[in-house]
């Protein structure tokens, strides 16, 4: 078996009183497109940074590309691009200039480079701007630039943190179009997020993190089925209603959870005739998430 | 609106992983190096013109208002005409300005404000490589910039001699060493402003203490000695002796007092600025 493109055991990162990262284990396998799936302050940025490791680690031992961190970041680092949740493009630069820069500091051979960036470009779809400069790029070239820059020197590990948030839903999925082509030329994506369905759709293997670790771990199928059953009844009605749901929900020991303007019980498939009526809805991700951490997310 | 980009597999052919052959990796590369400054000559490529002028033209004010000014009261200090002290003087104030502002204010701003230090170290780039390569493109432009208040002053009656070349070494060196300075600072600094108070309090006293305009024999002994401490003091002994054919083994110590300065300032510079990028 092929070692893992990611290996972290036992990492913890502390900032002062606050624990970020709190004895994460976690293996990537090479080849997949990893989702790091977790709300806001899970530990998901902490983790990215540990392993570019521009963030070191309190304890417990990183492993990237079987380069051993941080001792070896730097030949871990030539082999995986990086494209971070915060935009920190030069804008004084045009997309070509900030590509060939990058060239550069990933070593792509001076022969290559030329040819390098103008794959980057039509990776991203900007040749018609390769000369425009990053300031007068729209939000969406520049998230496009940005996975460019991070492609430039073809890595067999990309890290994605945060890749869409902030976007607006049509840049978004040309984002995940993007991701998508990548996912199918088999380089290894680790991507932190916390949109559901961005995980849901892309990702092979989930990763459930709350409060700095791992608390599930397997595909969005696997993680749903497991953690919310099959099938989902959602229940609408008066506030009233929905507390006498809340409250036989309870009682009877079912997973629930309020949904929006109703409360959907989940694992309807084993209940028995005292479910309520509403309507069934084939269980989510959403539900597994909630599920496992008692936290909504977007 | 933006185009959905192309999902076709040729178009995301390149980014299939290559195989890639392990690379031994040192300290201070020279690859990762000419990727942070090949960013700075870029840049400089777009902002040459303001750059230029604002490292050359203050010095020249400088220039022109004592050599012109004073110069009608004054015309020796010690062996030299007085145009001829300043000219040489005020290089210590190109390369001082040309060197630590950069040092202070670009960093700051790269690492605060436009977060380019955490793209760059993402990338097969340390601290040490990053904050090397941002001096020594300072210090390149530093000694050139050097040059600038020269090149006014054979305009205005200096004579040109061969040893004026050598003030671009020097003013590399110098410029070094204080383009560390600024470095250091702005990963000191707590906000952008807390410049003003270098800028008063330190670099200004700085240059005005260093035998630039005046002898600093014409100082009260305490702060005489104290000027002996100022790196620019040593710059500009050694611009004037080089300047006019003066130099000598003594000289060697000025080099070696401004060695020591950039040698210092630089660790100091990747040590502080490294605690505030990685964490």
């Amino acid at each position: 078996m092929s070692a893992p493109a990611i290996a972290i055991r036992g990492a913890i990162k502390r900032y002062g009183e606050i624990t970020a990262v709190n004895g994460l284990d976690l293996e990537v396998p090479p080849g997949v497109c990893f989702g790091l799936l977790g709300p806001n302050g899970a530990g998901k940025s902490t983790t990215m940074r540990m392993l570019t490791a521009q963030t070191l680690a309190d304890a417990g031992e990183i492993s990237v590309l079987s380069y051993r961190l941080p001792a070896e970041s730097k030949q871990a680092r030539m082999e995986m691009g990086v494209v971070p949740q915060l935009d920190n493009l030069d804008i004084e630069l045009t997309c070509r200039q900030i590509l060939s820069v990058f060239a550069r500091l990933y070593r792509v051979p001076r022969h290559e480079r030329h040819a390098a960036v103008a794959r980057a470009l039509e990776i991203a779809n900007l040749v018609p701007r390769a000369e425009t400069k990053v300031s007068d790029l729209s939000g969406g070239m520049r998230r496009r630039l940005l996975v460019a820059r991070g492609l430039i020197h073809r890595p067999r590990l990309v890290l994605l943190d945060e890749p869409t948030v902030g976007l607006d839903p049509q840049i978004r999925q040309e984002l995940w179009s993007l991701i998508d082509s990548l996912r199918s030329e088999g380089v290894t994506m680790l991507m932190s997020t916390h949109y559901i369905e961005e995980a849901e759709r892309l990702a092979d293997i989930v990763a459930v993190m709350s409060a700095g670790r791992v608390i599930a771990q397997g595909t969005p199928a696997e993680l749903v089925r497991e953690h919310a059953g099959e099938r989902v009844i959602e229940v609408y009605g008066t506030p009233e209603r929905l507390a006498q749901v809340a409250e036989l929900a309870a009682r009877n020991g079912w997973r629930s959870r309020r949904s929006g303007p109703a409360i959907a019980i989940m694992r309807a498939e084993e209940l028995g005739e005292e479910v309520p009526d509403g309507t069934s809805r084939p269980a989510n991700l959403e539900d597994a998430f909630v599920a496992l951490t008692g936290e909504e997310i977007e | 609106m933006s185009t959905p980009p192309p999902a076709s597999s040729a178009s995301v052919a390149p980014a299939t992983p290559a195989p890639t052959p392990v690379r031994r990796v040192r300290r201070l590369e020279p690859a990762a190096l000419a990727g942070v400054m090949t960013r700075d000559v870029v840049l400089f490529g777009r902002y040459w013109k303001a750059t230029t002028f604002s490292s050359v033209v203050q010095p020249t004010i400088y220039l022109l208002a004592f050599a012109a000014g004073i110069g009608a009261l004054v015309t020796k200090v010690g062996r030299f005409s007085y145009l001829d002290y300043v000219a040489t003087g005020v290089v210590a104030t190109a390369v001082l300005f040309s060197s630590a502002f950069p040092g202070m204010f670009n960093t700051f701003v790269r690492w605060r404000f436009q977060r380019t230090y955490d793209a760059m170290l993402a990338a097969p780039v340390d601290v040490e490589e990053l904050v090397t390569a941002e001096i020594l493109w300072i210090a390149m432009r530093a000694g050139v910039y050097g040059l600038a208040p020269i090149l006014v002053g054979i305009v205005f009656g200096l004579n040109p001699t061969a040893g004026m070349l050598l003030v671009v070494p020097i003013g590399f060196l110098t410029g070094f060493g204080f383009a560390a300075f600024g470095v250091l600072l702005a990963a000191i600094a707590k906000t952008i402003d807390n410049f003003n108070y270098v800028t008063s309090a330190v670099l200004t006293p700085m240059f005005l203490v260093a035998g630039t305009f005046f002898p600093i024999s014409s100082l009260p002994s305490g702060i005489r000695i104290v000027a002996k401490f100022n790196p620019l003091y040593h710059c500009v002994q050694l611009v004037r002796d080089a300047s006019f054919g003066q130099l000598q083994l003594a000289d060697l110590a000025h080099v070696g007092v401004l060695a020591l300065f950039a040698v210092v300032m630089w660790r100091l510079a990747i040590w502080r600025l490294g605690k505030r990028l990685i964490d």
